[in-house]
């Protein structure tokens, strides 16, 4: 890599054989230094060096958007993409809640089960019990947090493998839905407010209030963090990098709401306007990303994935990271449960008992580490969008079921690829050599 | 003399009827580099572990700047200023520098980590050490080379404004340069007044960067010795435990340390 524009970021000044005894100042860069045009550069370097992000999956699904809108013009209509964002729901929020656990190199394959089983107890108190269905949800969060606490002690404390209580549970929990809901067991949702999540939309100026918050949250926290590097008296990223991102966030939030704010209904009734759905995901995406980036207690979540030693010498109740992560894991299933039961209309037996495959594959396809340590909640979404527009437009060539399970399949295996290769990769790149 | 900055005396541990320290003597000075050399189950990682607070001292008085103090978990050891940097140095690869430096005891603003000086101040600590073999302090670990990961464990030390820094085996996988570039490090450690203790098989790299070196055998001191009044010779004879033995090792303990 030539960078021609600013001489003291390149590495071949800094070299080993000035170090010792020399007087004269010298600044270590934070990597907010320089122009547009550095920045970009460094970038470059570190997707080169392996830290990739979710560049791999966006990637997948510009591709997979321009291949089927060839295919099949159906797949871009308004129609389409407000089936595709209720499609994504229940699997993102899936793929979110297995992250934090993934992230600790850990798994649990019971996230779908439990999902499951809190709307079995759910569908209980409000059909049979005549409870409130906020009260009904309450407990189910409560079922799943215990669950979680459950998983997280074996595993933390008594050193039971993640993948064996986990798959233990999948099997067990299955059972007790069995028992509960009987063999034939499936019972409607009477509640018009939990099947209003995935079947009903926002009216338009809800759906443009939303983008205007979205976009407001991305200007402010960038310039609350630019205005606490320069109290600090940190260099900043040019000014124009923020107003590129808030701009990404305003043209492509824009977009989307613009053909959701469009009817789409083929019939007399209208239909416009985000689906229910959208705000309450983006919400918990938002407050799940802010917890992991900007606390104490996400990054020891990162450092008991990256190195549970370490993080254990560093003073971290590295147990106690883990049983977090595990309860967290589980109360987000168990939201996950209330979008299926919400897109179905009914509780079943066999409730979430398929789509937590699913929910590890998206993301890992987003590229969500499983070696842990590595791997971001937009990452998961974005895996679960990709494995979603697969499933979609496959539907919509009217292929069968078991061509969408193999490709879904190989998607996986080379996502699973990549995040190997490029961990290699970060592993024996070195930025300065010393 | 000034105060030492710890002092161990007659310092004792057992693993059930395996007495691994019998009755340790030692002193540490700030701003000088103590070196502990030892044959492989001499007792250098129990002396070390026990000062850390991770394997307490069955008996024995530590005084720590001329205070007794007890050193029963690793937070008592934190708490006074006492700082270990292990072999395998505790660093988390997927984080960078910054996060590594302040892990555990980040800086938090309005319960957000506090990202803008945390980055201040790891530079800072850096630039005080005249690190510049790094280029940005936002690097991943991942992507450092062996000297760099160990100037950021070190620096880790200093950032936690520690008063002894234990240095085990830190020169143990690095190549000439980089070896240089950390003996470089540990030299300016002690002149901004840490005392440094540095555990190393390697003698010549002991002897380019101690004030003194003492020798364990069989877990006892059998050596208290100034680096520039010894040599090579001598040490490894202590080591291999031909000269010296703890009785000895008394005279030589009075004779040249307190001096």
């Amino acid at each position: 890599m030539t960078t021609p524009v600013e001489k003291s970021t390149n590495p071949a000044t800094n070299t080993a054989a000035q170090t010792v005894g020399a007087t004269t100042p010298h600044t270590i860069s934070t990597g907010h230094e320089g122009t547009v045009r550095d920045q970009i550069d460094s970038y470059v370097l570190r997707v080169r060096g392996g830290e990739m992000g979710m560049l791999p999956a966006l990637a997948g699904v510009v591709i997979i958007t321009i291949v089927f809108f060839i295919l099949t013009p159906y797949f871009l209509t308004k129609t389409n993409i407000a089936n595709l964002m209720t499609q994504t729901a229940a699997l993102m929020m899936l793929a979110v809640a297995l992250t934090f656990v993934i992230i600790l190199a850990e798994i649990d394959l019971s996230a779908g089960v439990t999902g499951g089983l809190a709307m079995a107890i759910f569908i209980l108190l409000t059909n049979v019990g005549g409870w409130n269905w906020i009260a009904a949800l309450l407990v189910a969060l409560i079922v799943g947090a215990t669950i979680g606490t459950f998983i997280g002690f074996m595993v933390a404390k008594i050193g039971v493998p993640s993948f064996v209580i986990t798959l233990a549970l999948f099997l067990g929990l299955q059972g007790v839905i069995l028992v509960l809901l009987g063999n034939a067991g499936a019972y409607r949702i009477e509640a018009p407010a939990v099947l209003a999540i995935m079947n009903k939309s926002m009216p338009v100026w809800a759906g443009w209030l939303m983008l205007i918050v979205v976009v407001g949250i991305s200007l402010l926290t960038g310039l609350y963090d630019r205005s606490r590097r320069v109290a600090a008296g940190m260099p900043v990223r040019p000014m124009s990098l923020l107003w590129a991102r808030v701009a990404a966030w305003a043209v492509g939030g824009g977009l989307v709401v613009f053909m959701l704010s469009l009817n789409r209904s083929t019939s007399v009734i209208p239909i416009r306007g985000v689906p229910v759905v959208v705000p309450i995901a983006l919400a918990i995406l938002w407050i799940g990303t802010t917890m992991l980036d900007r606390t104490r207690f996400g990054l020891h979540i990162y450092a008991v994935g990256g190195n549970p030693e370490a993080a254990r010498r560093a003073g971290i109740n590295v147990s106690r990271v883990r049983i977090t992560c595990f309860i967290l894991c589980s109360s987000l299933a168990v939201i996950s449960g209330l979008f299926t039961a919400s897109q179905v209309g009914t509780v079943e037996s066999s409730a979430g008992r398929d789509i937590v495959l699913s929910g590890v594959a998206a993301a890992v396809v987003g590229g969500v580490s499983l070696f842990g340590g590595r791997g971001r909640l937009a990452q998961a979404a974005v895996g679960a969008l990709l494995i979603s527009m697969i499933t979609n437009g496959l539907g919509l060539l009217g292929l069968s079921a078991g061509i969408t399970l193999a490709i879904t399949g190989a998607v996986l295996a080379l996502a699973a690829t990549v995040d190997a290769l490029s961990r290699r990769r970060s592993g024996s790149t070195s930025l300065a050599r010393g | 003399m000034e105060t030492p900055i710890i002092e161990l005396q007659n310092v004792r541990k057992s693993f059930g009827p395996v007495e691994v320290l019998k009755g340790v003597n030692m002193t540490v000075y700030p701003g000088k580099v103590t070196a502990l050399v030892g044959d492989n189950g001499a007792g250098k990682s129990t002396l070390i572990k026990g000062l850390s607070g991770a394997q307490p001292y069955d008996s024995g008085d530590v005084t720590f700047e001329g205070a007794p103090i007890s050193l029963l978990t690793p937070k008592d050891a934190s708490q006074h200023g006492i700082e270990v940097v292990y072999q395998d140095l505790s660093l988390c690869e997927n984080l960078d520098i910054v996060q590594n430096m302040f892990l555990g005891r980040e800086e938090v603003h309005q319960r957000m980590l506090n990202q803008a000086d945390m980055e201040k101040h790891a530079r800072e600590t850096l630039q005080g050490l005249s690190v510049r073999t790094m280029k940005s302090v936002r690097q991943k670990v991942s992507s450092l080379s062996g000297g760099q990961r160990q100037t950021v464990a070190i620096a880790r030390a200093v950032l936690q404004k520690a008063k002894l820094v234990i240095l085990d085996e830190p020169t143990a996988a690095l190549g000439v340069a980089q070896t240089e570039q950390v003996l470089a490090l540990v030299r300016r450690l002690a002149e901004a007044g840490v005392g440094v203790i540095i555990i190393s098989h390697n003698l010549a790299d002991v002897f380019e960067v101690s004030d003194y070196i003492n020798v364990l055998y069989l877990g006892a001191m059998v050596a208290q010795l100034k680096a520039k009044e010894t040599n090579y010779n001598d040490v490894v004879a202590y080591i291999t435990g031909i000269k010296g033995d703890t009785a000895a090792a008394e005279e030589v303990d009075d004779e040249e340390v307190l001096r």
